[in-house]
């Protein structure tokens, strides 16, 4: 494609010099806007917060609007690792990690459950897709709701069964994995609808070949299917990392961090501290935010890595 | 096809299998019927007790009630405020950076698409103490503009994305036959290239209003009064008032889904091939 591209462009190059200007200064104008709006509110704020990690800042600017912060080196780094709430936030990140995961088996099965060409078909799948359009703040409150203490479905059902209901919400142990529950219901719509788009697109001469070979059930799945559906368990993963990493909407709406800070994960627990109840300590978020950073940068580059495998392959 | 067709199975797992089907629905949304029939339940079923048996009546009153007594009404127009420029803003702009990077070969542009795909998964943490900085300098704390215009910049990044891989499927045969006559490079982006990019476009205004609408994070860091928060941040809010008055949280949180929720219905051919880019392919 560029090799086409420039022949193209010299061949015109030499009827008409101007129009080789052009060329080199258009994709610039084109970018431009758009770049400037990314660097101003996306790129150079990260390299802001990244020096804020290292001083004492309550974010406020003295009567003559000069940055009052404090340098202070390595200091905000220094007291994460004896924060005990920090130490909670990180473990429940890693429950979120590794919970969420559940989202692609689950997502994967319901997938396949729909793939049928039966009557009304499609508003199956359109309504199984349903919480994931629904905004986290509503999937939020619904749980909450379903969880509720005394009238909650749940909480019904397990004092059915068990003879004593369990109030997950204000249980330290538990509220973690409620919430994580909460988060997987859209979650796993999401996965769905990408594992629905790749078995549209799994090839049918494999799949008969492999139903002559003998092939069905789990190795028709393991073997044949799932091989195929890569591109589609790819970004199932992308998507699913990034969405237990950002897991804020969530926390916030159905717990705050509580009961006694037990539900914080770190994308919380920053916001508390930068701009909760706890005062202003923009720099000690902001070293919080560093290490949630650090943290899906390793799967960015991964991202990153894979998509730059293909370009290049092209 | 995987699974095998279930017109080819026997006659007796195809009867379980349309049973099953509407069982499972009923299950997987059993949470959100809930809520949906809590809405329209009255007050007074819940005080006393009543949360699951039948309804003394239908209470249309509830949501009359969050409509007339409660913001709820302004807060879903700051929404529309916030949601529909970000929409033209992000679209508008990854329309002309999706193009610079599908069609010229210039030095650095895969560096520069990186940034806009690495950028789009940076945690929103990261920018928030400058982002409300500076907010706050330029005098925009608390106003619609100042949050649609820091979705525009940062959904940029994800329609770039988006955009650029849609671009580059098009036939380029298109564009250079264009340059060989002369056209100019503005005039092919206007008229060769646009016209194409219905589908994309579509597909792009149905996530990103979703993805805005819904935003909560965002909302809570450069709003906070009636007069500009959106819905996601003013339902917290209320809810932090209705302790308990779970016939109004109920509706409220109905309300507050609706609008994205008719959107995926009328685009839902849109909204699924924008979700799904890249599940078939790469």
């Amino acid at each position: 494609m560029a090799l086409a591209t420039d022949s193209g462009a010299s061949a015109a190059v030499s009827q008409k010099a101007p129009r080789w200007n052009q060329k080199n200064l258009a994709p610039w104008l084109f970018l431009a806007p758009g770049m400037f709006m990314f660097t101003v509110y996306v790129l150079w704020p990260i390299v802001e917060s990244i020096t804020l990690s290292f001083y004492d800042w309550n974010g406020l600017y003295n009567r003559d609007g000069e940055f009052t912060g404090r340098f202070v080196g390595m200091a905000n780094y220094r007291e994460l690792l004896i924060d005990p709430a920090f130490e909670t936030s990180l473990w429940n990140n890693l429950k979120w990690l590794v919970l969420y995961m559940l989202a692609l088996p689950l997502g994967l099965f319901i997938a396949i459950f729909l793939n049928q060409t039966v009557r009304g078909i499609r508003i199956y799948k359109s309504l199984f897709f349903f919480p994931f359009v629904i905004s986290q703040v509503v999937v939020g409150l619904i749980f909450a709701w379903f969880y509720a203490p005394n009238f909650g479905l749940l909480y019904l059902l397990i004092e059915w069964l068990a003879g004593k209901g369990v109030a997950i919400l204000a249980d330290p142990d538990l509220v973690t994995y409620g919430i994580i529950a909460a988060g997987l219901w859209p979650q796993i719509a999401y996965v769905m609808i990408l594992y629905l788009t790749g078995l549209n697109n799994v090839s049918p001469d494999q799949i008969e070949a492999a139903r002559l070979d003998g092939a069905k059930g789990w190795k028709m799945l393991w073997y044949v299917v799932l091989p195929q559906l890569r591109p589609a368990t790819f970004i199932a993963v992308i998507v699913t990392v990034i969405g237990a990493l950002r897991s804020f909407d969530l926390v916030s709406i159905m717990t705050s961090g509580g009961p006694f800070g037990s539900s914080r994960v770190l994308s919380y627990y920053m916001f508390e501290m930068a701009l909760g109840e706890f005062g202003f300590r923009m720099g000690y978020g902001a070293a919080i935010a560093v290490v949630l950073f650090a943290i899906m940068m390793i799967f960015i580059s991964g991202f990153i890595w894979k998509m730059w495998r293909d370009e290049t392959e092209r | 096809m995987f699974p095998r067709p279930i017109q080819q199975a026997a006659p007796a797992t195809q009867w379980i299998y349309t049973i099953a089907l509407p069982i499972a629905l009923l299950l997987w949304l059993f949470p959100l019927l809930g809520v949906a029939l809590t809405s329209l339940r009255p007050a007074s079923d819940l005080a006393q007790g009543n949360y699951f048996g039948m309804p003394s009546g239908v209470a249309f009153e509830n949501y009359i009630y969050i409509f007339t007594e409660t913001p709820i009404g302004r807060y879903m127009l700051n929404s529309l405020w916030v949601t529909i420029p970000t929409v033209i803003g992000s679209v508008g702009l990854s329309l002309m950076t999706g193009f610079a990077l599908a069609v010229y070969g210039f030095r650095g542009n895969i560096l520069v698409f990186f940034l806009f795909v690495a950028g789009n998964f940076v945690p929103f943490q990261i920018l928030m103490v400058p982002v409300r900085d500076m907010t706050l300098n330029l005098g925009m704390y608390d106003t619609w503009y100042g949050l649609a215009l820091f979705h525009i910049a940062f959904q940029t990044g994800f329609c770039t994305l988006f955009m650029r891989n849609f671009i580059k499927a098009l036939p380029f045969e298109l564009i250079e036959s264009a340059r060989v006559e002369g056209v100019s490079e503005f005039k092919i982006f206007w008229h060769i290239v646009l016209p194409l990019m219905r589908p994309a476009i579509a597909a792009l205004s149905v996530l990103v209003f979703t993805f805005i609408w819904n935003d909560f994070f965002w909302a809570t860091v450069l709003t906070q009064g009636v007069d500009s928060q959106p819905i996601t941040a003013g339902l917290s809010s209320l809810n932090g008032q209705w302790i308990a008055q779970w016939h109004l949280v109920s509706a409220g949180s109905i309300v507050a889904a609706l609008p994205p929720v008719l959107m995926f219905f009328l685009m839902q051919k849109h909204f699924i091939a924008g979700l799904t880019l890249g599940a078939t392919k790469g």
